[in-house]
Order: C-alpha cells, then sequence, then structure tokens
C-alpha cells in the first residue's frame, strides 16, 4: 500500500544516452498505472528503477513517501513479474510461491496459509508440487504472479508480462490481472507496448516517447484528447489518419473534400498554413448508411477505394491520398517511431460491416467533422485540444477507481480477515 | 538419415572405438600376463594370472603404491574442491559483473594454462625446497591449483553466462541479499556447471606427472603418476611392465566412476522452464 512519487527522474547511461529523461509520476495508491511506448522508449527502464534494478542517476523516487533512491531492491517491499517469469527452475511452484516468505524467515504454517491462498486465487491449487518446466506457459505466468502476489508488497510492477503468451491466453490473463489488481487494490505500475493491454488495463495510461512523457490521462482522454501527433497515432487501432490540410477560413481543404470547422477550432488553427487533420477509422462511414439527421454534421466526398477488408463485425475500407513531400516524409518517420512501417499514405476507414462498397470502384463517404483533431505538423502540437474536456474525462476515471476498490474493500474484508488494509483513497 | 549413412556412420564409430580403446585393452590384458609371458607375442594372456595386483596391492611393490593412491587422491580432490571453489566466485564475478581489467584476468588465466609446466618446475622445486615445501600436500596441490585455476574460471564463467539474469533480480526484489541469491538460486543452477567444472579439475591433477615426480621424493606426497616411474622388477633383468599395467589399470577406475556418477548430474537443460520457452 503505498503512493510511487517520481521527480526528475532521470536515468543516463555510460555514453551519455539518456535513456530515461526528465520523468516525473505520481502514481496514486492503489491505482493501476500503465507505462506504454514503442520499443526504446525507456519504460522498463523506468520501470526497474522503481524497483531498483537500475540506478537512478538524477531525480528522487519516493515510495509511501520515503525516498528510495539509495535502496536495494529487497528493502523496498515491491514485487515483480518478469517478462519471462524468471521463475526458480530448482524449485518446485510451491516453493517458488513460497520464497520471498522463505527469505523473511516467515514460520512454516504462516508460509502455507499464504501460499495455499496464493495458489487458490490463481488455480494454481493442483500443481503445486510440479517443477516450473513441466508447466504451460499460462501455468507459469501464473507462478511468477503467485510469487508477486504471495508477500504483502507496497506495489506490484509488470514488465511485459503477456508478451510471452498467445493472443487467447493473453485475452484470459489480462482480465486476470485486472481482476486481481482490483481486488488486492494495490498499486500497480505495468509495461507494455500493446495498446490493448494499456487501454483495458490502466487507470491512467503514461506514454513515453524517447524517454520523455508525453501524456499521462485515462485511456478515455488519451484517445479522444490526445496531446500530440505522437499519442494520436500510438493510441487507437488501426491507427488515426493524418491528412494534409490547409486552412481557409473556417473550412479545412484536405484530400478529401473540405471540412468545416466550428468557430473555436477555426480560431486555434488560424495563422498557419499547412496543418495535419487527425480523424480516426470510425469518424468515417459509407455515406449511404449516415442517418439523413446525422448527415449534416460532418461532411462527405467520393474516393477510390484500394483494398477493403471485411472481419464479421466491422469493416474497413483503404484509400489512399497525394500528400506534399515534406508531410508524406514526417508521416513515414512518424510511423517508423511507432514501430510500424507505413510504406504509402492511405487512410484507413471503418465502415459499416453490412457496406456494399466494393474495392476498385469509387464510393461515396461520410466523415464526422465533431471530433476531428488538427495538429501543426510541424511540433505535432494538437491545436484543438479540449485540455478540460480532457481532464473531466480522467477525474471521472478516477472516481471510478475509487469507488471500484471502496466496493472491493467491503467486499474483501471480511474475507481476507482484515489481514491487509484495502487502499480506499 | 538413409540406411547406407547409418550404416556408413556405424561402421566409422566402430573403428573410432576400436582405435581409442585397443590401447587401454592392450593394458588390461598385459596386466593378467605373468612375467614371462610378456613376450609371447598373442594379445591375450597365454595364462590368466592375479599375480600382477597381487604384487602392488599386497607383495613388495605394495609400500610404493598404496601411499601413492592415497596421496593421488587426497591432494586431487583437495586442489579440486579449492579451484572449484575459488573459480566459482572468480567465474560469477566474471559473467555478472562489470569491473576493470576483467579482460585482463581472463587473458592471464589463459596464459597460465598455456604456460609450460616444465620451464616452471625447476625454480619451483628450488624455491619449495627453501620455504619447506618439498614432498608435502600444500607442495603439490597449489601448483595443482595453477593447472587446474585457468579451466575451470573458463569453463564455470560459460555456465553463469547461460543463466538469465532475470532469476537473481527476481530473487533481489523477492528480498534476497545478493549472497542468498547467489546461494539459492544461482548454485543451484549452476550444479551441473561446477560437476563438470570438478570432473575436468579432478583429471588434470590426476594426470599430472611433471610436479608429482619433480616436488616428492619420499611416499610422504608422491602421486600414482610418479610412483609408477619407480617400480622396478624382481631383478635387474625383469621388466616391471605387467605391474605398471596393473596399477594403469587400478587408476583408471576411480576416472570412470567418476564420469558415471556424476553423468546423471551434468544433465544440461537443468534451466529448462526457468523462463519462457
Amino acid at each position: 500500500m503505498a503512493s510511487i512519487d517520481m521527480k526528475n527522474i532521470v536515468k543516463k547511461y555510460g555514453d551519455g544516452f539518456p535513456a530515461v529523461n526528465d520523468v516525473s509520476l505520481d502514481i496514486a495508491d492503489g491505482e493501476f498505472m500503465i507505462l506504454v511506448g514503442p520499443s526504446g522508449c525507456g519504460k522498463s527502464t523506468l520501470l526497474r528503477m522503481i524497483v531498483g534494478l537500475e540506478d537512478i542517476t538524477s531525480g528522487d523516487m519516493v515510495i509511501g513517501g520515503k525516498r528510495v533512491n539509495d535502496l536495494a531492491p529487497r528493502d523496498r517491499n515491491l514485487s515483480m513479474v518478469f517478462q519471462n517469469y524468471a521463475l526458480y527452475p530448482h524449485m518446485t511452484v510451491y516453493e517458488n510461491i513460497a520464497f520471498p516468505l522463505r527469505l523473511s524467515k516467515t514460520p512454516d504454517d504462516e508460509v502455507r496459509r499464504r501460499v495455499t491462498e496464493a495458489s487458490d486465487v490463481l488455480e494454481l491449487k493442483e500443481h503445486l508440487e510440479r517443477k516450473p518446466a513441466n508447466l504451460s506457459g499460462g501455468q507459469r505466468q501464473r507462478v511468477a504472479m503467485g510469487r508477486a502476489i504471495v508477500r504483502q508488497a507496497d506495489a506490484f510492477l509488470f514488465d511485459e508480462p503477456l508478451s510471452n503468451l498467445d493472443a487467447k491466453l493473453r485475452g484470459q490473463m489480462r482480465t486476470e490481472i485486472s481482476r486481481l489488481q482490483r481486488r488486492l487494490g494495490i498499486t500497480t505500475v505495468y509495461v507494455t507496448h500493446d495498446q490493448t493491454e494499456a487501454m483495458t488495463l490502466g487507470d491512467r495510461v503514461c506514454v513515453l516517447r524517447k524517454g520523455k512523457i508525453q501524456q499521462v490521462a485515462s485511456p478515455r482522454e488519451l484517445y479522444e484528447q490526445p496531446v500530440n501527433l505522437f499519442v494520436a497515432g500510438f493510441i487507437g487501432s488501426p491507427p488515426m489518419n493524418f491528412l494534409p490540410a490547409t486552412p481557409e477560413g473556417n473550412r479545412l481543404r484536405t484530400p478529401f473534400g473540405e471540412i468545416e470547422l466550428d468557430e473555436k477550432r477555426a480560431a486555434a488553427v488560424a495563422g498557419h498554413d499547412l496543418l495535419l487533420v487527425g480523424i480516426r477509422p470510425e469518424y468515417f462511414d459509407d455515406a449511404s448508411l449516415v442517418d439523413e439527421a446525422k448527415r449534416p454534421l460532418g461532411s462527405t466526398f467520393r474516393a477510390k477505394v484500394d483494398v477493403t477488408e471485411w472481419l464479421g463485425d466491422s469493416q474497413y475500407a483503404y484509400i489512399p491520398y497525394e500528400a506534399p513531400d515534406s508531410i508524406r516524409s514526417q508521416l513515414r518517420e512518424l510511423s517508423k517511431e511507432l514501430d510500424s512501417e507505413e510504406l504509402r499514405t492511405q487512410a484507413i476507414v471503418s465502415i459499416d460491416a453490412t457496406s456494399r462498397i466494393r474495392e476498385g470502384r469509387e464510393a461515396e463517404f461520410w466523415l464526422d467533422s465533431r471530433k476531428i483533431h488538427v495538429f501543426d505538423p510541424q511540433s505535432g502540437e494538437n491545436l484543438t485540444r479540449d485540455a478540460e474536456a480532457g481532464a473531466e474525462l480522467t477525474r471521472l476515471a478516477t472516481q471510478d477507481r475509487l469507488e471500484q476498490a471502496e466496493e472491493a474493500g467491503g467486499r474483501d474484508t471480511d474475507a481476507r480477515g482484515g489481514a491487509t488494509a484495502v487502499g480506499v483513497g | 538419415m538413409t540406411t547406407r549413412k547409418k550404416i556408413l556412420w556405424g561402421i566409422g564409430a566402430f573403428f573410432i572405438v576400436v582405435y581409442c580403446l585397443f590401447p587401454i585393452a592392450w593394458i588390461v590384458s598385459v596386466s593378467f600376463k605373468a612375467p614371462s609371458d610378456l613376450a609371447n607375442g598373442s594379445f591375450l594372456p597365454s595364462e590368466l594370472t592375479w599375480q600382477n595386483y597381487d604384487l602392488i596391492l599386497f607383495g613388495g611393490a605394495s609400500d610404493l603404491f598404496l601411499p601413492a593412491l592415497v596421496n593421488s587422491f587426497g591432494i586431487c580432490l583437495i586442489a579440486t574442491a579449492i579451484s572449484c571453489l575459488l573459480a566459482m566466485f572468480a567465474a560469477y564475478a566474471i559473467a555478472r559483473l562489470d569491473f576493470p581489467g576483467k579482460k585482463l584476468i581472463l587473458s592471464t588465466a589463459l596464459a597460465v594454462a598455456i604456460f609450460p609446466v616444465i620451464s616452471i618446475v625447476t625454480p619451483l622445486f628450488n624455491l619449495w625446497r627453501n620455504i619447506g615445501l618439498y614432498d608435502t600436500w600444500p607442495g603439490l596441490i597449489i601448483p595443482y591449483l595453477s593447472l587446474t585455476l585457468p579451466i575451470s574460471i573458463w569453463t564455470m564463467s560459460a555456465f553463469f553466462r547461460e543463466i538469465p539474469w532475470e532469476m537473481e533480480q527476481a530473487a533481489q526484489v523477492d528480498g534476497a541479499t545478493t549472497w542468498q541469491a547467489f546461494r539459492k538460486v544461482i548454485v543451484p543452477l549452476a550444479a551441473p556447471g561446477v560437476f563438470t567444472t570438478a570432473i575436468i579439475a579432478f583429471f588434470i591433477a590426476w594426470n599430472d606427472f611433471i610436479y608429482g615426480i619433480s616436488l616428492t621424493s619420499t611416499e610422504a606426497a608422491r602421486p600414482v603418476p610418479a610412483a609408477l616411474g619407480l617400480f622396478t622388477g624382481a631383478s635387474q633383468f625383469e621388466e616391471p611392465t605387467g605391474a605398471i599395467s596393473a596399477a594403469a589399470v587400478i587408476v583408471t577406475i576411480p576416472v570412470v566412476v567418476l564420469v558415471l556418477l556424476f553423468q546423471r548430474r551434468i544433465v544440461a537443460g537443468l534451466t529448462n522452464g526457468a523462463v519462457k520457452g
């Protein structure tokens, strides 16, 4: 039970390269914080600095009100699940889970009680006498979690714990982790590069890029009010489309026709020659399937469809467009940074699964202009971000979390015999 | 693999095995020959006799052979134990820690290993005589350490490198001190490596002849290989070949037993299941 406060944390390696650069982040008691970003953004390094496996070059790491910069990992009372689980192969599952307790010289019957409790939660009961080598990937993962929860640690740290599981198991374990965290109400820091995990698990998500924090917000705020191009492009799958645009009064001229802006946005984008419009795939639709009532809220345009992908519940269409060279190279840069390789400038639009739009034909699309964002291509900054609306989304998420924690706390105090105080604020 | 390939491989393997084991078979055969039978011109003895074994274990040569056997065992086991312990710490440091001079230590170890023994044995002989180590157990254990340590450090650091770093970090996060992490996690995992190293080190010490013959003079410390060289026949005109062969067979037995014993321990893949897999 502890909050984790980071103040101006810097990690420089021997060659002076800052892997983590001036990160300040406050993680509240009981909060589920996700560190996310493309590979090499410093998220794992940051996690390892919290747990003490990596030295902190400068800045303060404060856990539960105590500065821990110079404490060894064993004195920080945190538990961690490693990417490759790091189970002890020479010990049985029981001894693996009991290991932290054995180190703290816990009496045998207490060890048995706690290990049994943990193995019940994780459904490992029938495997307790087996060695890790004889377990499946998912079971190993659960043993690693067992080892983490058996101790009354101040916080859980996860380092991409699901990246070695296959897709189906990953989904199951994801909900399992979420349930467990809600139940135990323990501060959790979770590193991932998978944005599904980031969106579904986190109370708040911290997006990192090249060792710097881009935005810390609830998943909803990240999605709806991204602070810059990077966050907008990173969060969401398929990713947000970026179209080049030139402003003309209240209108934006784009490859997909003209988009009308409300006054507030028009004022925000005034004074720029070239802009990038960010439109999420689902803000588009097949114009023929849009309600008459909704139609005037957006604009329609005709475009030739390159490829369509029908997935049963949804359908995506790929529409190539022309962009000026400067924009093109910038978009390529951005997609490279996001660990993907975008070869052509094309928009991915989500259309209704029943739509009869076909590949290679021209079709009419509708786009909802209410939710678009406009970015400055130079700085990447989101010009139309509504900070207040965003903050409101995060505030609501925090409130949700506290309510849930309170509920879980009331439920759990009987079950756990009050042994652990569950964070309620 | 086709059947034809299999047959060819089988034939090849057969010849190699015969080529390797023939001298040993010969020694065994000679050890069962009576002195008069040595030159009988055939591979097998004309009459099987335990005479040679009797001579070295209970007869005239037993004064020479039995103390040497005890010396060899004692000295080699102690040298192996010390060398494994030292090598374990050194290899751990080399595999895990970044410190200045790491490369230097490794290359020095290698240099020591390839340094010809014969060139230092004379100065060592003088030095040992002056400081009173000549013809004592420590007088052999110390040079044996110089033979076994380099190879032990090299093999063990290779084994330590195989153990995932995360194991140890996980132990530290779980509340272990560096020493506890080493003892409870790394050492059990490195056990196969330690056993392999121990066996190699033991063989090296066991097989040494030059130090054994040069740094000892009595049965106080003389090891078996040196003792074998001092065997004499019953008379000036009799070759001690039979006795030497019998002694060689006896000396080979512990080596074979050691390998068979620890074979099960030297199971690679103990780390299976430690990490994703």
